[in-house]
């Protein structure tokens, strides 16, 4: 099915579109280190994509590519059919494209609250005088942004928790408001570097739920790396599979699965 | 018992991103107005305006311009001596070129054209953070007194290189000058910290103050969020410098009246400020106000117990009070480093659930 460029309807009734980002050729060196070695994919519109690989594959490298932080020295990105000029990811977030981190990166120092309404801060532009006497377009766009939040924080379950600082809050949680965070910017591309991270299995399946829930009712495209392999086999759609820098594997979790190449990779190989 | 928040139900968004949501602290709010303007006025003496109120009032507003550069946007600063004075000669110089103007124009002007230079010097800000800003700060005070002393066209060319305020008045009611009457002082200085208080407290409630608090907690998030590290650290300095530059023009033309640079505004004057915002609470409005009135009312309560009560020699006890409040502050800061505001934070929390703890 994914073979086809036009769109099309998967067993479970999402609607997969034509490629949204794409990347081509990508080569990503840190001095005499290549973390990227000439790696082309792409990413649909509304599919869930994972990148997988052993520690040290370059996985994170190239969700940092995708969004801006790091410039490749080779290879073009494409997104919505256009080449990407290098761009800072301030510039990157405002086409679009919203991501969480690895390790939690939230504002320590505001609430939940305020954490998930400075997702809202691209759609947000009272003039200063607005904003210095709390007089109408400030005061306006504070309440139309709460509501697109409200409905955030409703949506993964976190309103009971709106005033409280983040710092306060159990490892889970973090995760779960970081990802109201991104959501809140309402993203056409989601990346999530690996969402799942040192949880228990109660929260990797509520997490799990939650990425499938947004992906089926914003129609939200996801792009995820993990290490949990039952859980990236069961929640994308498609898989690249990565191994020092190189693409060992791309295709359906099917597929991925029973790729020599990819077993070698995960299970090793006997050297003779 | 006292302090409830039962009851207090925000059936709006925007009754809940109000700055007082609760009914009791909305009231308070508006008693210390109040007092503030309609009573402290009428009973106000010299001593009481020229000793505490005054410098408070000023200190506080140069306090909530720092707090919003280091507090709430996390660049530190060093300069703030250097940045005040920017705001009294740009006020002098205002002053003298058009003495047909009001005053109260010529602050404000003073404001941006300090919050101008505030932003110049904040421009290394997006290269280098934390001790190495400061440093870079540093210089901008150290380079501002220096300016301010040997260019001669910004004291317009007087002999003894001081600048004097001129006599201006408001309403027809004398603000400058010498012959200046104590509630006049206080009047111009609390409604110009009135305005300041509402104005950082709106600004740090809505997307600025989320860009600025963004920057300040992880630096790296807030791009990847959109926010534009350039322009969001470049406005905190230029709002802070706006109100360094308002406080430093007051604290001229109103409180001195004469000023000699390195005198007024030495490095002393920026550590006064810095230590007002962390002992107040960094990233709290209430905590500039609080922290203004710790270090402005300290030495004055000290020499009144040393002086006044214990009949000590006033070489001796002026000594000793630097002794006591600088001990006072290391003490005060391991005991809580996040300053007053906080206190007032835990002291409300406690009050939330007295007399019953559980």
């Amino acid at each position: 099915m994914f073979d086809q460029p036009e769109s099309f309807v998967t067993a479970d009734g999402r609607t997969i579109g034509g490629v949204m980002m794409e990347m081509k050729n990508i080569t990503l060196r840190f001095g005499g280190v290549v973390a990227i070695k000439d790696i082309s994919f792409d990413i649909r519109e509304g599919e869930i994509r994972a990148i997988i690989g052993p520690n040290g594959a370059g996985k994170s490298s190239m969700l940092n590519v995708i969004s801006g932080f790091y410039n490749p020295q080779d290879g073009e990105v494409w997104y919505k059919g256009e080449r990407r000029p290098s761009m800072k990811p301030f510039e990157v977030a405002r086409q679009g494209i919203a991501r969480t981190f690895q390790n939690i990166a939230l504002f320590e120092g505001m609430s939940v609250l305020d954490n998930v309404m400075t997702g809202r801060l691209n759609h947000m532009n009272a003039g200063i005088m607005s904003q210095a006497f709390w007089y109408g377009k400030a005061q306006r766009e504070e309440t139309e942004n709460r509501e697109v939040v409200e409905r955030v924080l409703d949506f993964l379950e976190i309103q009971h928790i709106r005033k409280t600082p983040v710092s306060r809050l159990p490892y889970g949680l973090k995760k779960r408001v970081e990802l109201a965070r991104a959501l809140a910017a309402d993203p056409k591309l989601l990346l999530l570097d690996e969402p799942m991270a040192g949880m228990n299995v109660e929260e990797k399946e509520d997490m799990s739920r939650f990425i499938l829930d947004v992906n089926d009712e914003f129609g939200t495209t996801i792009a995820l790396i993990e290490h949990d392999m039952s859980v990236v086999m069961d929640i994308s759609d498609r898989v690249v599979v990565m191994d020092y820098g190189k693409k060992i594997g791309d295709g359906t979790p099917t597929d991925v699965r029973s790729n020599q190449a990819v077993i070698d990779a995960y299970l090793g190989v006997a050297h003779d | 018992m006292i302090y409830r928040e039962s009851g207090d139900f925000s059936e709006t968004y925007p009754a809940d991103s109000q700055t007082f949501p609760i009914k009791f602290d909305r009231y308070r709010y508006y008693a210390v107005l109040v007092v503030a303007f309609l009573i402290i006025p009428f009973f106000i003496n010299d001593y009481w305006a020229n000793a505490i109120l005054v410098p408070f009032l000023i200190y506080a507003i140069a306090a909530i311009g720092l707090n919003i550069l280091v507090g709430y946007c996390g660049q530190v600063s060093l300069g703030t001596g250097g940045f005040m004075a920017v705001g009294a000669y740009a006020c002098y110089k205002l002053m003298t070129a058009f003495p047909d103007i009001s005053i109260v124009l010529h602050i404000l002007i003073s404001g941006g054209i300090t919050a101008a230079v505030v932003t110049l010097f904040g421009l290394p800000s997006l290269r280098i953070k934390g001790f190495y800003l400061a440093v870079a700060t540093l210089a901008a005070q150290f380079f501002l007194v220096w300016l301010f002393n040997r260019v001669a066209w910004f004291y317009n060319y007087s002999a003894s290189g001081q600048i004097n305020a001129p006599d201006r008045t408001v309403f027809g009611y004398l603000v400058t000058g010498p012959n200046t009457e104590a509630w006049a002082k206080y009047m111009i200085c609390l409604v110009f910290l009135t305005f300041a208080g509402i104005i950082a407290r709106n600004m740090t409630r809505g997307s600025l103050g989320r860009k600025w608090s963004a920057i300040r907690d992880m630096d790296i998030a807030a791009e990847i969020i959109g926010v534009n590290p350039l322009s969001a650290k470049l406005s905190a300095f230029a709002i802070s410098g706006f109100f360094i530059g308002i406080s430093g023009a007051l604290f001229f033309s109103v409180y001195l009246g004469a000023v000699e640079v390195g005198e007024a505004f030495g490095i002393q004057k920026s550590f006064l400020v810095l230590f007002m915002i962390i002992i107040g609470g960094l990233g709290s409005i209430f905590g500039s106000f609080a922290g203004a009135a710790f270090m402005v009312l300290l030495p004055v309560l000290l020499k009144n117990i040393l002086v006044g009560g214990l009949g000590w020699d006033t070489a001796l006890a002026a000594h000793l009070e630097f002794i006591i409040v600088g001990a006072l502050i290391i003490v005060f800061l391991i005991a809580e480093p996040h300053g007053l505001a906080q206190l007032w934070r835990i002291a409300k929390e406690k009050l939330r659930l007295w007399p019953f703890p559980h």
